[in-house]
C-alpha cells in the first residue's frame, strides 16, 4: 500500500502569482477527498502537484513517508490521473490507445473488458478524433484504469459527461475506493462528489478555508 | 530490458500514428521534392546537376525534417499525450529513442523515395556502392533525427515552434550535413580516392555523440 499522503505546508506559484498558499492536509489510505473552490482557486494546481506534473515551491508532499518529487519515477506507476485533457492519440482507436499505453507501462490489462466497463464498444475501430467529448472522457477513464492505481486524482471528472456517464464515473471511483485506493477529486460540483467523497478541502485564492468532513458542509454549497 | 521494451512500444506507437496519418508523410515527401525540383530548375548549367545532386538531396531532407519533427510533437500535444507520457511509468530515454527512431525511419523513407527521382532529374547515375549509399542515408537521417527530436521537444511548447526549431537545429547539424553531402556526392560520382568512408565515419561520430547526449538530456527537458 502507498501509505498516507501528507501535503505539508505546500505553496506553489506561477511566475510571481501564488496559486497555492500554505496548504496542509493529511490524506489517509482509502480516504476520498473532494477539492472544492471557484475557478482559479488552486484545485488543478494541487492535483498537478500530487500527480508530479508540477513541482511545489515551498513545503513538501510525501506518500508513505517518501518525498513525492524525489521518488516521482517510482511513484508515477501507482498514481492515476483523469485530468482536463484525455491523454489520448487522436488517430488511434480507443482499443489501440489502451494497447499503446498498456505496452508503454508494461501493464497487463483486459482491454476489451475495460472498454466495456466504461460503456465503450471494444469492436469500434473509429479513431478517437471521431468520438464525442463524453466518449473521449470515457476512453480517458479506461486509460486511467489500466494502472490499477493506489492514488486516483480526478480533475473536474464530470465535465462533458451526461447523467449516465456521471453515474458510471461515480460507480468506477467507488469501486476503486472500495479496492483501497485513495481518491482526490477536484470539482465545483460538490453534490455529485458527495456520492464518493467523505472529506473536503475548500480552497479560496490558493488558501485552504475548510478542511474536514463533508458533513460539515452546507447542503446547498455551490461554486458556479 | 525494460527500456528496450518501452522503446519498441514507443516506436510502434509512433509508426502506427504515422501510418494512420499518411498524408503527413506524403506532405513531407512533396516538400522535399519541391526543393529538389526548384534547385534543378534554377541551375543554369545542366552539366552541373550531377555534381550537386548529393547536396540537393540533403537540402531537401533538412527542410522536410523540420516539418516532420514539428508534426511529431503536434500529435503529442493535441490532447495532452505528452503530459500523459510524463506521468506514465515510462522512461524518458525510451520515449526519446522511440521518437528518434521513428523520425529516422520517416526521413529514410522520404530519402529512398527521392533517390530514383533525383537520379532521373539530375541525370546523376550512381557510380559508387549502393549499400554505402544506403548507409550514408541512414546515418544522415539519424544525424537530423536525434538532435531534431531533442530540439523538437524544447520548441514544441513555445509559440512559433515551426520557426524556432530550424533556428536551433540548422546550425547544430551543419557538420553532419557537410559530411553526408560530400559522402553522397562521392558515391554518386564514383570515388576513386576512397574518400567517402572518411565522410561517413564523421557522420557516424556525430550520430554517436548526439544519439547518446540527446537521450541523457531528454528526460531533464521533459520534466521542465
Amino acid at each position: 500500500m502507498l501509505g498516507p499522503v501528507r501535503i505539508e505546508d505546500v505553496s506553489r506559484r506561477y511566475g510571481r502569482r501564488w496559486a497555492l498558499i500554505h496548504v496542509d492536509v493529511e490524506i489517509r489510505p482509502g480516504e476520498a477527498w473532494m477539492l472544492l473552490g471557484h475557478n482559479g482557486s488552486g484545485k488543478s494546481t494541487l492535483i498537478g502537484c500530487l500527480s508530479t506534473a508540477l513541482r511545489v515551491h515551498e513545503g513538501r508532499i510525501t506518500m508513505g513517508g517518501r518525498e513525492l518529487w524525489e521518488h516521482r519515477q517510482d511513484l508515477r506507476g501507482r498514481i492515476a490521473v483523469l485530468g482536463h485533457k484525455p491523454h489520448l492519440y487522436d488517430d488511434l482507436s480507443a482499443a489501440e490507445n489502451l494497447s499503446v499505453w498498456a505496452g508503454l507501462g508494461g501493464l497487463e490489462a483486459d482491454i476489451p473488458g475495460l472498454l466495456r466497463r466504461v460503456g465503450l464498444d471494444p469492436e469500434r475501430r473509429d479513431p478517437v478524433r471521431m468520438f464525442s467529448a463524453g466518449m473521449r472522457r470515457r476512453a480517458a477513464l479506461a486509460r486511467m484504469l489500466l494502472k490499477q492505481p493506489e492514488l486516483v486524482l480526478l480533475d473536474e471528472p464530470f465535465t462533458a459527461l451526461d447523467p449516465a456517464g456521471r453515474e458510471l464515473l461515480v460507480g468506477v471511483v467507488r469501486s476503486l475506493r472500495d479496492a483501497g485506493a485513495t481518491i482526490v477529486m477536484a470539482t465545483h460540483l460538490p453534490q455529485a462528489a458527495r456520492a464518493v467523497c467523505e472529506h473536503a478541502l475548500i480552497l479560496e485564492q490558493g488558501r485552504p478555508i475548510y478542511t474536514g468532513s463533508v458533513d460539515g458542509l452546507p447542503q446547498d454549497l455551490a461554486f458556479e | 530490458m525494460r527500456t528496450l521494451r518501452q522503446t519498441a512500444q514507443m516506436l510502434r506507437k509512433e509508426l502506427l500514428t504515422e501510418w494512420r496519418q499518411r498524408s503527413r508523410v506524403s506532405g513531407i515527401f512533396w516538400f522535399a521534392l519541391a526543393t529538389v525540383l526548384m534547385v534543378a530548375f534554377s541551375t543554369p548549367e545542366s552539366t552541373i546537376l550531377p555534381r550537386i545532386a548529393g547536396g540537393t538531396l540533403w537540402l531537401g531532407l533538412l527542410l522536410a525534417s523540420t516539418r516532420s519533427l514539428d508534426q511529431s510533437y503536434a500529435v503529442e500535444h493535441e490532447h495532452g499525450a505528452m503530459e500523459g507520457l510524463l506521468l506514465w511509468p515510462v522512461e524518458p530515454v525510451a520515449v526519446f529513442y522511440g521518437k528518434a527512431l521513428a523520425n529516422t525511419a520517416v526521413l529514410v523513407g522520404v530519402a529512398l523515395a527521392l533517390l530514383p527521382l533525383l537520379v532521373g532529374i539530375y541525370d546523376a547515375p550512381i557510380h559508387g556502392s549502393l549499400p554505402m549509399l544506403f548507409l550514408t542515408v541512414l546515418l544522415g537521417c539519424g544525424a537530423l533525427a536525434a538532435p531534431g527530436t531533442l530540439y523538437g521537444l524544447i520548441t514544441s511548447q513555445a509559440r512559433g515552434s515551426s520557426v524556432l526549431l530550424p533556428l536551433l537545429l540548422f546550425p547544430l547539424v551543419v557538420p553532419a550535413l557537410l559530411a553526408v553531402s560530400n559522402a553522397t556526392t562521392k558515391i554518386f560520382e564514383g570515388d576513386p580516392m576512397n574518400q567517402a568512408p572518411s565522410w561517413i565515419a564523421l557522420v557516424a561520430a556525430f550520430d554517436a555523440v548526439h544519439w547518446s547526449l540527446s537521450a541523457v538530456l531528454y528526460g531533464r527537458i521533459q520534466e521542465d
